[in-house]
């Protein structure tokens, strides 16, 4: 699996050289979110903000107003609890297109619970007008300011820094309400988010290999969640539903699931991983998303439960698994 | 003309204070301090000092269109009744929009908005609501959240900046939004960030919900506080439009510029006096106080011609 250093970093110079609209705003952390390349390539569209989010919140909406598309960069903690009403009142009221970079979604950071994003997806998807995006690898994470870019109204991105997996093809840039098929089958329907799906292709490579019959779909837009292709795949898994997400499994992608299933009348049990109406601490994240129980080996018992069997899968089994790049086989008609 | 736009202003503040007492008594209960306090303050703003376009006639109020959103292509917001935006002129942010019934009042007698617009006043449906939001007359953005509408103006004056717009941004204020920590959040930022296109006028009326702003929470000196942030504040007595004018007229030198109004809450209203320190809603708890202030009413002096 090919790991790309900073792509945030690098591609934000290059896409922006040709928008002179775009503005990026930061709040004391340009490095830590790889907004520094843009700062010294555009010192005059570089709005330093200071540690004063609610300002910046406030100010970007203000920018709006006068024709520009403020791109925000920090950490998503500070856009989401500390700044919720400027969100709310200056931005997605109005409908502007603000475009937030929130870095650091959920257990990404070892910075213990003051630095983990486990809410802000819930908050955000709260929000009328906004728009709620996460990134899951390398390739999402260079085409997510088109997308953004494209939509005419609020955008609140889940981003990756530093080195971030390849996971999908470059060909298969991110899209608006356009989930992933990654695999097709007929008992378990898995849908994943964010760094969540490469522990789900960790895992449903060994458990395919044991005979188990499973959908694999990855989730990059969680507001609007409104695709076909998302019924399809709640139909598609006889056995039950199982959710895998870097959030709180209340507000997230876990409730948008739930939500679905209500609304097409599927009766099927739904597992919802991530974070258990907890706060998290400091630690590393393969410590946490094993303590918290939203790793490869969490699916494998998920769906054992599911479908009633022990398949004997150990950790070795998932270590050796080689994760490589996917391509997309959504077909709506294939389902 | 004897006396010039002095003279005007100070006519055109009176109409307000009257008009707004009117309005209090036909509605039993008006923002009457606010009116009070502001008066001579906005009709400097609009009478005078701002660079803003005008209607080609009053406009008669939209009702509620729903909100921003994708596909509502109704949605406009209250700019219209300021002329408009436009990058040669000025823009004009009402921050604390309990403040709402006071600026309505100036825009039907600025010939702004039509007559009939007060009475659309809080009424269902209706885009002339008691808060304004920013698709009530003369408002642009959403500021009764208070503490944002420096902020937002602060954002419109950076892009102002960037583009080389030559239209300032004017922002009123009350005091009491100086007790938020997001408002010392903005004027670092604007001070940081040169903008010496914004003028911020304050109506230091010494009056928030819970009573006088000291009993509440201390803010003076705020003269020095905004200082002490690397803007520019200038007092003067809020109901001198003379003063209020000349110390909005400074020239930008690379600082933002604040002009705090001290104002009286009950002026040209003495029988409002008794109230303190609750003045931040005028309600009539009985019928013989209604009748006191009908009676102001009433007796309303005739001035100008």
């Amino acid at each position: 699996m090919e790991i790309v250093s900073r792509p945030h970093g690098r591609n934000l110079v290059k896409w922006a050289a040709d928008k002179p609209d775009v503005l990026v705003l930061s709040a004391d952390l340009t490095g830590s979110c790889e907004a520094d390349g843009f700062r010294d390539a555009y010192p005059r569209r570089f709005i330093s903000c200071g540690i004063a989010e609610q300002n910046m919140l406030s100010v970007a909406g203000g920018l709006c107003r006068e024709g520009f598309i403020p791109l925000v960069h920090t950490f998503a903690v500070f856009i989401c609890r500390r700044a919720f009403d400027q969100v709310a009142m200056s931005v997605a009221y109005p409908n502007l297109p603000v475009k937030m970079f929130g870095f650091l979604p959920g257990i990404t950071t070892p910075g213990g619970a003051t630095h983990q994003a486990i809410d802000d997806v819930a908050l955000m998807r709260s929000l009328p007008n906004m728009t709620v995006l996460e990134t899951g690898d390398a390739t999402e994470v260079e085409s997510v300011l088109d997308l953004a870019y494209s939509i005419d109204g609020p955008v609140y991105v889940r981003m990756l820094r530093g080195d971030v997996p390849r996971l999908f093809p470059t060909d298969e840039p991110i899209r608006a309400d356009h989930p992933r098929i990654l695999s097709l089958g007929d008992e378990v329907t898995v849908f994943s988010s964010g760094i969540c799906t490469e522990e789900v292709l960790r895992a449903s490579a060994v458990l395919k290999a044991r005979g188990v019959s499973i959908t694999h779909v990855h989730i990059s837009t969680l507001k609007p969640f409104a695709s076909g292709l998302i019924d399809q795949a709640i139909r598609a898994g006889s056995r039950g539903i199982v959710t895998v997400e870097n959030h709180l499994v209340d507000g997230g992608l876990g409730t948008a699931v739930a939500s679905r299933c209500a609304s097409t009348g599927v009766g099927r049990p739904l597992v919802r991983l991530g974070l258990q109406d907890t706060w998290s601490h400091g630690a590393g994240r393969a410590a946490l998303m094993r303590e918290h129980g939203f790793d490869a080996m969490a699916l494998v018992n998920a769906v054992q439960d599911l479908i009633g069997a022990n398949l004997s899968i150990s950790l070795a089994d998932l270590g050796a698994v080689r994760v490589e790049p996917v391509h997309s086989v959504a077909k709506a008609e294939a389902l | 003309m004897a006396g010039g736009w002095k003279v005007d202003v100070a006519l055109l503040a009176d109409r307000v204070r009257r008009a707004v007492l009117e309005h209090t008594l036909d509605n039993d209960g008006g923002y009457m301090s606010q009116a009070c306090s502001s008066a001579e303050l906005l009709a400097t703003l609009y009478g005078r000092f701002m660079n803003i376009g005008m209607p080609d006639r009053p406009i008669e109020p939209r009702p509620w269109l729903g909100t921003p959103r994708h596909g509502n292509t109704e949605y406009r917001t209250g700019a219209d009744f300021n002329g408009g935006v436009h990058d040669a002129r000025d823009r004009f942010i009402l921050s604390p929009t309990h403040y709402s019934l006071v600026l309505y009042a100036l825009l039907v007698e600025t010939g702004r908005m039509s007559p009939q617009g007060m009475k659309q006043f809080n009424r269902d449906g209706s885009s002339v609501e008691m808060i304004g939001a920013e698709h009530s007359p003369g408002m642009e953005v959403m500021t009764g959240s208070l503490g944002q509408g420096l902020a937002q103006a602060a954002g419109m004056a950076l892009g102002r900046k960037l583009k080389g717009a030559s239209g300032r941004v004017v922002v009123m204020m009350s005091d009491g939004e100086f007790q938020i920590g997001m408002t010392w959040e903005s004027i670092q930022f604007m001070a940081h960030h040169h903008l010496d296109n914004m003028v911020v006028f304050v109506d230091v009326n010494g009056q928030q919900c819970d009573g006088a702003v000291d009993s509440v929470m201390r803010i003076d000196p705020i003269d020095v506080r905004i200082r002490s942030f690397g803007a520019r504040a200038a007092v003067v007595d809020g109901h001198d439009p003379a003063a209020i004018m000349k110390a909005g007229s400074r020239a930008p030198d690379g600082r933002p510029l604040f002009v705090l109004a001290m104002t009286d809450p009950c002026r040209g209203l003495d029988l409002m006096r008794k109230n303190a320190p609750k003045l931040h809603y005028l309600r009539f708890r009985t019928p013989q106080e209604k009748a006191g202030y009908k009676a102001v009413l009433d007796a309303w002096p005739k001035r100008g011609s």
